[in-house]
């Protein structure tokens, strides 16, 4: 039964680096702005060079 | 199908989606309505960044009327105002937020957070979307915030630098505390709740003696950072209470932990028991989710603005005949500074050109420019529309007529006296009860068992614990709050419910807040109009962008315009036209030449001549908001009703005809004097709730007890206030209002609910059976209950009430 006092331990050790990590996001700002993320994360990250000829092929599908 | 014949006949623009005039400007197989659209393009073309226009089409803003004038930021060059807008500085960057009004749409997330592919010395940059705020990382020495200010004005995002943005405490700093100690008191709370579970289950004595202590000196180990750092709002609140020999809530909550913490301690260190601990993380954890509940918050609404906030920072003044672009705060009495079309009036002054327009819609509500003369005083707050004038400074901008009601003592500290909340003045009589019955409790066992007497006092004191009681008021308001805000009715914070609920008073403000600039009535006087001359006017106001023009065209209803030979309109003056070599003027009494007497001096007048010879006038009246008689009506019935207003008595006839009901009616108010009717309504005992919507309205709003600023637009503007209303809501204030006090109602029956609860749990502490786990039990199953039976009550109220619907699927 020993074992128990290990498996507190590392309970504990875990707990306590969530709450680090979300102390962390806290600092950040992670939760001062809710909304832009949403939009922020459907933009496309597309390669430098191609981005020229995108515009006029998505114009001629709209 | 119709849209494609619409691009056919009339070509939109690339940039911004507006109808193009006859010649668009065609650039790479583009159109464009105008320079400044066009430049955009070419900017993010040779940027690499049109992948702007496929977040959404046409996604910008019209360049038309941006103004172009090159020197306007010069002020950001100068040490002291760069020092007091940027954020944080060191030896490379610097950080700065600005509040850009114009982002409205993922494209411009998306092109303002890649500025650095436009100008390589801009670090990064950062858009919070519903505050439309923009942080911008640069490096200072190859670039000047000056030239960043520039590039996105060029961009078609110009900032909004007012004069409140130079107080460097202005800075909004987010409170981030409570989301940590809310953090800290779930994570002890959590294990708390692991390390107790065998002690409930009696599976501690199958595990050895060892592990009981341990589980009981963890639990002592993680209630220290709850007691000492999560609690730490609630001594501070319940120590100034003391102080002020006065009794809020925190009070009982505060000695609730206390009895935990230190009844525990003694239980765990002294007998070998289990103590409280988990109940104490609960309680707190508990406590400040019903804080963080009630902290609902309108970040793109600003609900502390002064006159700071819309005046500019920087003004041109003339020095012999040079312009000069000079900060606000150092203009003095003398100087003579050049208003332009579109600028805002800084500060009292008298005009030196021939003559103005200034629209005092900010000020008092009426969006008709009232025409002024050479020699005239024109107040700060104004907006000058049409050429650019001259003003003689008379006062400094923080002395003028209209800012001098912010120097007035209501706005250095806030002297109004404040309604007590409920769960305040309940804490009172709540407190002493429960001290009461621990000394009874005590003084009744410690003759027969001195442990069981000090057991019975100090758990008196743990199960007596508010929680369920300071739960059921956050929820309440904080649910309250929230449907409020469906209603496009904010409150600035959850106080305001209450307060809201025991108004008895209720007064108006007049010109734009009980009438509608929009919902003018419209008289026309002198010869029939024949469909002819109808079809002329209609050609004429058509092509003008004046109020009084849109509404003539209404007036006029549908009619083909004619076809005009010249058409011009001088602003400030009137609409000239040519038709069939007659010349038709539309417009005021001198440029008309009108001649006639005896005009009754409210609303605006528009005469109409042919050949110099006066045809008829229309008087133009702004009408009442359409839902505001039936608004009055249900209102006069439980609350006393007051009018005040800046404009001469003349209408007060006809007003309370068309309001039928009791109303004390009270006109030629300044902005001083409203403020003073309601500090004598408050000093009468009143408690009042003011409704206005001008900058003139400001100290009335400040002295209320609840002020609530009609907005049209609601991040536009809105002075300083409790709430925001949007106008299309202002036919469900008395559903507000009423809504208001059913919340009230329902604390008080929760309160009745909670007490219910410590009734049961306290007659099981004064006989000495309170055990940990009942505790744990108990503590819980009143918080979640007092927090489901709100929650529920007022999305019910507000379904009846017709605040929320339900929608069917």
């Amino acid at each position: 039964m020993e074992v128990i006092f290990i498996l507190i331990g590392i309970s504990l050790v875990l707990a306590l680096t969530f709450l680090f990590l979300f102390f962390g996001a806290i600092k950040d700002g992670q939760f001062d702005d809710d909304y832009t993320p949403s939009v922020r994360i459907l933009f496309e990250n597309q390669p430098k060079k191609s981005i020229k000829d995108q515009p006029k092929k998505s114009k001629s599908h709209e | 199908m119709k849209e494609a014949f619409q691009a056919n006949t009339q070509s939109k623009c690339f940039h911004c989606g507006e109808n193009c005039d006859k010649n668009p400007i065609f650039f790479d197989e583009k159109d464009f309505c105008c320079q400044g659209c066009k430049l955009i393009y070419e900017i993010l073309d040779s940027n690499d960044l049109c992948d702007y226009y496929n977040q959404e089409t046409s996604p910008g803003k019209s360049q038309k009327a941006s103004s172009s004038l090159q020197n306007r930021f010069d002020y950001l060059d100068d040490a002291e105002v760069i020092h007091k807008l940027v954020d944080f500085r060191n030896d490379k960057e610097s950080h700065l937020t600005f509040y850009i009004p114009q982002i409205h749409c993922a494209s411009c997330i998306w092109l303002l957070e890649r500025l650095y592919q436009v100008n390589s010395s801009i670090v990064g940059s950062r858009v919070d979307f519903l505050k439309k705020k923009v942080q911008i990382r640069y490096l200072q020495d190859k670039i000047s915030l000056k030239e960043v200010v520039q590039l996105l004005s060029v961009l078609g995002f110009e900032p909004n630098i007012r004069l409140s943005d130079l107080e460097q405490n202005a800075k909004n700093r987010v409170d981030r505390k409570l989301l940590t100690k809310f953090a800290v008191a779930g994570f002890c709370f959590g294990n708390m709740m692991l390390f107790s579970l065998p002690e409930y289950f009696s599976e501690v004595e199958l595990l050895g003696t060892g592990f009981k202590s341990l589980f009981d000196y963890l639990n002592v180990l993680l209630s220290l950072p709850i007691v000492f750092y999560s609690a730490s709002d609630y001594y501070r609140s319940a120590w100034n209470a003391v102080l002020q020999r006065h009794l809020n809530m925190d009070v009982p909550i505060v000695l609730g932990i206390f009895a935990f913490f230190f009844y525990s301690l003694w239980e765990i260190f002294a007998q070998g028991n289990a103590g409280y601990m988990d109940s104490l993380g609960g309680l707190l954890f508990f406590l400040l989710l019903g804080k963080i509940y009630q902290q609902k918050t309108f970040a793109t609404l600003e609900f502390d603005r002064d006159y700071k906030a819309y005046f500019p920072i920087a003004v041109t003044r003339l020095i012999e005949n040079r312009e000069e672009v000079v900060p606000l705060i150092n203009i003095q009495v003398g100087d003579v500074v050049l208003v332009r079309d579109e600028e805002l009036v800084p500060a009292d002054g008298v005009l030196m050109s021939d003559g103005a327009s200034i629209d005092y819609s900010f000020v008092t509500g009426e969006s008709i420019p009232v025409p002024k003369q050479k020699g005239d005083l024109i107040y700060a707050g104004g907006r000058q529309k049409g050429d650019p004038m001259h003003l003689l400074i008379q006062k400094i901008p923080s002395q003028s007529y209209l800012t001098d009601l912010w120097n007035n003592e209501s706005f250095e500290k806030s002297t109004k006296r404040l309604l007590e909340p409920l769960a305040n003045r309940i804490s009172g009589v709540f407190t002493w009860t429960v001290i009461g019955i621990a000394i009874a409790a005590f003084g009744f066992w410690i003759g027969k068992d001195v442990a069981i007497a000090f057991k019975a006092f100090t758990t008196v004191l743990i199960v007596a614990c508010p929680c369920a009681l300071s739960m059921s008021t956050p929820f309440t308001l904080g649910n309250t709050l929230r449907i409020f805000g469906k209603g496009k009715f904010y409150l600035k914070n959850a106080s305001v419910v209450e307060r809201l609920a025991l108004a008895d008073t209720l007064v108006f403000d007049k010109t734009g807040t009980l009438t509608d600039p929009a919902n003018a009535s419209i008289e026309y006087h002198g010869d029939v109009l024949s469909l002819e001359t109808k079809s002329i006017l209609k050609a004429m106001v058509d092509r003008s962008t004046h109020p009084l023009s849109n509404r003539i065209s209404h007036w006029i209803g549908k009619v083909e315009s004619a076809k005009l030979d010249r058409i011009l309109e001088i602003k400030g003056s009137g609409i000239e036209a040519i038709y069939k070599d007659q010349v038709i003027r539309l417009g005021s009494k001198d440029f008309t030449k009108a001649c006639i007497q005896e005009l009754l001096e409210v609303g605006n007048y528009v005469f109409l001549s042919v050949e110099g010879i006066m045809l008829g006038y229309f008087h133009i009246q702004s009408g009442l908001r359409g839902s505001v008689p039936e608004v009055i009506q249900k209102l006069s019935r439980d609350y006393e009703l007051h009018v005040l207003s800046g404009d001469h008595s003349h209408e007060k006839e006809v007003l309370s005809q068309q309001l039928a009901a009791e109303i004390n009616f009270t006109f030629n108010q300044k902005p001083v004097d409203k403020l003073n009717y309601l500090k004598a309504l408050d000093e009468k005992g009143r408690n009042t709730v003011m409704v206005g919507d001008g900058l003139n309205d400001a100290g009335a709003l400040q002295e209320s007890q609840v002020g609530i600023a009609l907005t049209d637009r609601v991040s536009h503007f809105s002075p300083a206030s409790d709430a925001i209303l949007d106008a299309v809501s202002f036919a469900k204030i008395p559903s507000f209002l009423s809504f208001a006090k059913a919340s009230r109602n329902i604390i008080k029956a929760s309160f009745v609910l909670s007490f219910l609860y410590n009734i049961l749990g306290l007659s099981l502490a004064v006989q000495g059976l309170l055990s940990p786990v009942l505790c744990a039990i108990l503590m819980p199953l009143s918080s979640v209950s007092v927090v489901i039976f709100t929650t529920l009550a007022t999305n019910f109220v507000a379904i009846r009430k017709g605040l929320i619907h339900i929608n069917k699927p």
